[in-house]
């Protein structure tokens, strides 16, 4: 194109050449990254948060649950009973129907072409009205979408019709990582941020490993829930607009400042499972994922205590036991309030 | 006496012009195309500024689609000048913002209303202009500063860095307390005088059809185009208001302190979107409603059969734009509207494939039992039923309030609304090109390069947008300069759509440029008995004034 030639010339004009990766150092307005707030706060001996000495041993994702997987072209995995409907009636249900119409109007137009070409047919007819078909293809479609909307329509009251909720989670958006807040817990707060590749950032710093998960949906403070429990989530933001979205729960919601807004999932299958923000937020849109790790209750009552929070109903104290949680751990943990 | 002679010779003089040489006494250059008040001149100047931005928003498209080729942040930094990472992705939000306003508010709707619309609807309603000519012209001159305004927002800085990084949705409260800085306001201020200028334009063509319309005319006797140009311009001037109050409250937000959309102050972020998208989704009909009377058009012509359903095709205009204005916040679906809430705009808006399906079926309907000839008019036509259904049909989809739940703000919708547009409304327009072009310029366009355009365009886009459905299903957010590894496949091939997709372009600027300089000379009616609408009567091109007797439709 014309025009995209000055553009690109411009904008060379303008700038240096960049090297090929950028470094991506935090701007002057840092999040508050939970590497750089945890070492001052305590345990001045378990210096940065490497990987090598986790307070509670994180699950490995999976490869095809809770993330994309390479050249898909389907829906991801389900993983909530909500989710498992909803895709049911994707596959099930829309898909056949789209593509029926799509290609019977593939087929019709095709006979048309074929025919009555010029060549075959050089005498067109004077036909431009024919009551009962016109009446005909306005009441086929309206059949159809009837036939849509009952189960669309269960859906929509099935995702709000919520159960009572077992465990609560606030969930905030901020410009560009969320924290969770666990009022259940001791209303203790996960600031999550995105984990960065090693030749990304500077030495010492923690990089995003396999473990962790896929690039640009990693991040180094999961959001950890019990499997089998019904869990609310209570969505809202700091700054912006963002959009809490776990693709494998079917949850999405926005958080939008100055409005509460609620939605929930109950996942049976401990794992991990992720979700990107999916309102334009600013510049890092892209850059503030989600992991939400669902784990068996006991080790939920765990990581609680690594975080300093509390079970419901136990002693404040006491460190919820059945794991091995090394003894420095409850000190290590993110911003506790 | 002597006064009697002196103001009788002029008359005289002009007298001799009238029936005398006629095209000679066109005015001047300047008079003629910046002072212009002829619909004919200024549906010109429509498709030209309408080609510009198309070339402008298409540009764009090209370096989204370079830095989506692969996985990482690849080019950003290069072309924002910068190794700050926040100005270049910035930039990434600048190009997705300046692509949706150029395309929608600088391309589609000039080609569409004040092009094709400009040219041919006083002539089809056989009458000698616009209403209001004057106005006419000043609501192209209105656009010329709103684009500068738009391109101008980019070289001032909109926060992170420079130019506007809302998208075209401009949501509260990124677009206020989330941008500092003149960009965004440069923007709204662009909008604000496209919009008083398509007011301007609906106000015309309200006027012109309702009242000027040839003897005989009855509106149930009025071509499609019309008909949908109609539509077209109630919908303009119930919409645009609203849009031209959303965005004076951002405004005021922004600027005066005002709190509409701002929690702090007791008012609601989600109060803008009602107010946007009440706007916009009639607009997303504003950008389709006259591609559907062309192609009826098309249709009927190169079928050499009368339009199917004529009176069913006009009503369901009609019907579209009545309950596009009460589906709005089917784009909200996961703002966290209620249950109940979502339910009723689940269902309205399912209601809408009932006249579209109308449509369809009467296009295909025009066809059969006819005597089809294949011109590059009608291959753009075919294309655009069969892509405007795929479309369609996944309309249905995001419908469902449900479903949305998981697509909303994927790929998904992306590939949805390219679908209806990049191949809907934009096929409708390349069909409407090739109609008319013996028509407006007098020559005929190479049918060679007009079919090799639509197979290249047609592949290409294809190419780029179908995959876009995949990466949706599979959970890729929009907006996202930089996706995760699993999603580079899809992209990739994407980005070759891109460049399939450009050389078609490449094709369609050779055809136009070879065609107005070295073209055949176009016959008045160069599609045969099938053209049966009121401009295939006038010469190509027609004279600088047309009708000056009023025909008669019987």
């Amino acid at each position: 194109m014309t025009t995209l030639k000055p553009i690109v010339a411009i904008m060379a004009l303008a700038g240096a050449i960049m090297a090929a990766v950028p470094t991506l150092a935090q701007a002057p307005v840092p999040a508050p990254v939970v590497q750089e707030a945890a070492p001052p706060a305590a345990a001045p001996a378990a210096v940065p948060a490497t990987p090598a000495a986790p307070a509670f041993a994180h699950a490995a994702p999976e490869a095809g649950i809770g993330q994309p997987v390479p050249g898909a072209i389907t829906l991801q995995p389900q993983f909530t009973e909500v989710g498992a409907d909803a895709r049911w009636m994707h596959n099930a249900v829309l898909m056949p129907i789209i593509t029926v119409i799509s290609l019977f109007v593939l087929l019709l137009l095709l006979y048309a072409v074929f025919r009555y070409r010029a060549k075959v047919n050089p005498l067109p007819s004077g036909t431009s009205h024919n009551t009962f078909i016109e009446v005909m293809w306005t009441l086929a479609p309206v059949v159809i979408l009837v036939v849509i909307a009952v189960p669309s329509i269960q859906l929509l009251a099935k995702q709000y019709a919520a159960p009572r909720a077992d465990l609560t989670v606030k969930v905030i958006g901020n410009q560009w990582y969320w924290t969770y807040q666990y009022p259940d817990n001791g209303d203790f707060e996960i600031v999550s941020n995105m984990l960065r590749e090693k030749d990304e950032i500077p030495a010492g710093q923690r990089a995003r490993t396999d473990a962790d998960g896929p690039r640009l949906l990693a991040v180094d403070e999961r959001m950890v829930v019990p499997a089998g429990a019904v869990v609310k989530l209570i969505v809202t933001s700091n700054d912006v607009i963002h959009s809490f979205a776990v693709p494998a729960f079917w949850a999405k919601m926005d958080a939008v400042p100055g409005r509460l807004n609620e939605t929930w999932f109950k996942v049976d299958r401990p794992g991990v499972y992720y979700g990107q923000c999916s309102e334009l937020c600013g510049a890092r849109h892209a850059y503030m994922p989600i992991a939400v790790e669902v784990v068996p209750p006991a080790r939920f009552a765990a990581w609680v205590a690594s975080k300093g929070g509390t079970m419901k109903g136990a002693a404040p104290a006491a460190p919820a036991a059945n794991e091995t949680v090394p003894a420095a751990a409850p000190a290590q943990g993110a911003t506790a309030s | 006496m002597t006064d009697t002679t002196a103001t009788a010779a002029p008359f005289q003089l002009y007298e001799d012009h009238g029936h005398g040489h006629h095209a000679e006494h066109l005015p001047g250059f300047f008079q003629r195309w910046f002072m212009s008040t002829n619909h004919k001149d200024i549906g010109i100047l429509y498709l030209i500024f309408a080609i510009f931005a198309g070339i402008v928003g298409g540009a764009i498209s090209g370096l989204m689609r370079l830095e989506l080729a692969a996985p990482g942040i690849q080019y950003l930094p290069l072309w924002a000048g910068t190794d700050n990472f926040d100005t270049a992705l910035h930039l990434w939000n600048v190009l997705i913002t300046a692509h949706g306003l150029i395309m929608v508010f600088f391309m589609v709707m000039p080609a569409m209303v004040g092009g094709f619309g400009n040219y041919f609807v006083p002539i089809m309603i056989g009458a000698p202009d616009m209403a209001f000519p004057r106005m006419n012209n000043i609501s192209f001159w209105l656009l010329v500063p709103a684009f500068i305004l738009l391109l101008s927002s980019t070289f001032v800085s909109g926060g992170t860095g420079p130019g506007a990084g809302t998208g075209w949705t401009v949501y509260a409260p990124l677009s206020t307390s989330g941008s500092a800085g003149p960009a965004v306001d440069l923007g709204i201020l662009a909008l604000h005088i496209a919009g008083a200028s398509s007011i301007l334009g609906a106000i015309n063509f309200i006027t012109t059809i309702l009242n000027m319309r040839a003897p005989g005319m009855t509106l149930h006797k009025m071509p499609l185009f019309a008909w949908s140009m109609l539509v077209t311009s109630f919908l303009l001037l119930l919409a645009l208001p609203v849009l031209a109050a959303a965005i004076t409250m951002l405004l005021t937000d922004r600027n005066f302190g005002t709190t509409f959309f701002d929690a702090s102050g007791g008012g609601d972020p989600i109060l803008y979107q009602h107010l946007f998208w009440f706007f916009g989704h009639p607009e997303v009909y504003i950008m389709i409603l006259p591609g559907f009377g062309m192609i009826s058009h098309i249709i009927a012509t190169f079928s050499r059969k009368p339009v199917f359903g004529y009176l069913g095709m006009a009503y369901a205009m009609v019907a579209i734009g009545v309950v596009g204005f009460i589906v709005w916040a089917h784009h909200m679906f996961t703002t966290g509207l209620s249950v109940n809430t979502k339910m009723y705009f689940t269902a309205a808006t399912m209601v809408i494939a009932v006249p579209t399906g109308i449509k369809i079926f009467s296009w295909i309907a025009t066809m059969w039992g006819g005597s089809l000839s294949f011109r590059t008019p009608m291959v753009w036509a075919l294309g655009f039923v069969f892509m405007f259904t795929v479309g369609g049909v996944t309309g249905v989809v995001l419908a469902n309030g449900g479903i949305d739940n998981y697509v909303h703000d994927t790929y998904y919708v992306i590939a949805h609304f390219h679908y209806v547009l990049s191949l809907g409304a934009v096929f409708a327009l390349f069909a409407g090109f090739y109609y008319w072009f013996p028509k407006m310029s007098g020559k005929n366009y190479s049918e060679l390069l007009g079919q090799l355009h639509f197979w290249l365009f047609f592949a290409g886009v294809n190419m780029l947008f179908f995959p876009m459905h995949f990466l949706g299903l599979q959970g890729m957010p929009r907006r996202y300069p930089d996706y995760p590894d699993a999603y580079s496949y899809w992209n990739h091939f994407a980005s070759i759509g891109y460049g399939v997709m450009l050389l078609g372009m490449l094709v369609f600027f050779v055809n136009v440029i070879v065609s107005l300089v070295a073209g055949r000379k176009a016959a008045a009616n160069p599609w045969g008995e099938g053209a049966t609408t009121l401009e295939w009567t006038l010469p190509s091109p027609p004279p600088f004034h047309q009708f000056e007797q009023l025909p008669r439709i019987d």
